[in-house]
């Protein structure tokens, strides 16, 4: 069974929602607490929403410093899947596991509301059930949500296909490109500002959000199945 | 020796800046129409033990360079001080 460490931090809010929409898809989904040095040999690591730290200094400056980064930053170096939503999404952009960085919205408002957004890198490990440019309604609810990056990094961003998703017909917070996540350059991690844990069944509102952990599911599946898999012309080990 | 140090964390310049522009609007609506390209960034201060002023600096660059500053936007200003 798929293992999934979602790590809580203090401050983390969305930490039982991840867990949650994992162990839904029947992965074998825990917390693990951000003082901990060990994953507990995780496949995939999940850093969830919230405030960790209380947002002091910057959103996620200090969560990069906890124990469980250093772990964190191991498995993903190692080819090990792993998503940030929101607040994790910017705790990997300040350890330097995702390029850029997420300053405060344009027009300065928290902002909690569903928004569209266009699938446009389907070959990573949480985007795999996706079709290239679908289009999704997810929740977002961030203060610092406006993506950049300098020119050249955004320039390889576009390049190298490593926008995951992008805001449609509405740009909520100003960030370049109209960018609502991305990964690094071997797509293995992922960071998104919107919430899939909060959109992954009818009850909430729609189920749009469900499927980047059903994609999880999927990778697990090829997995035993021991085999490699073409994505997009690329050979990716799954 | 220690010195007192004064970091000063601001926007990288080009980068919208909103609160600059919030407190901007704020202080036209109050009736300071000459004030304009206000931008509003961060002040740290502290002490910092070391043999010489030199050494106080180089060491509070490593720090804003790994924490106090984020290196992607924004910039950062040191006036370091015999404490």
């Amino acid at each position: 069974m798929l293992k999934v460490a979602v790590v809580r931090f203090p401050g983390s809010n969305c930490d039982f929602d991840a867990l949650r929409a994992a162990e839904r898809v029947g992965t074998n989904a825990y917390l693990v607490w951000h003082r901990d040095s060990s994953l507990q040999g995780a496949d995939v690591v999940i850093l969830p929403g919230g405030f960790s730290y209380g947002d002091y200094l910057r959103s996620g400056a200090i969560a990069r410093f906890s124990p469980v980064l250093r772990a964190v930053s191991a498995h993903a170096r190692a080819g090990g899947a792993v998503l940030g939503i929101c607040n994790g999404f910017q705790i990997l952009c300040e350890a330097g596991l995702l390029p850029g960085a997420l300053m405060r919205n344009a027009r300065l408002k928290f902002l909690s509301r569903p928004v569209r957004v266009r699938v446009e890198a389907p070959d990573t490990p949480f985007t795999r059930s996706y079709g290239r440019g679908e289009e999704l309604t997810l929740p977002i609810a961030h203060g610092d949500g406006r993506y950049v990056a300098d020119a050249q990094t955004a320039a390889e961003l576009e390049a190298n296909g490593q926008v995951v998703l992008r805001y449609v017909t509405d740009n909520p917070n100003g960030s370049m490109h109209d960018i609502a996540g991305v990964c690094n350059a071997g797509r293995n991690v992922v960071g998104i500002m919107p919430h899939p844990e909060r959109r992954n069944a009818q009850l909430l509102g729609g189920q749009d959000g469900a499927r980047v952990f059903l994609s999880l599911e999927a990778r697990n599946a090829t997995q035993h199945a021991g085999d490699m898999r073409a994505v997009d012309g690329r050979h990716l080990r799954v | 020796m220690s010195f007192r140090v004064h970091v000063r964390v601001m926007p990288r310049g080009g980068l919208l800046d909103p609160q600059g522009q919030a407190v901007e609007h704020a202080l036209a609506a109050l009736g300071f129409a000459e004030a304009g390209g206000v931008r509003v960034g961060r002040a740290i201060e502290l002490d910092v033990a070391a043999t010489s002023r030199p050494e106080a600096e180089a060491r509070v660059r490593q720090m804003c360079d790994k924490l106090l500053a984020n290196p992607v936007t924004e910039d950062y200003l040191l006036e370091v001080e015999e404490a």
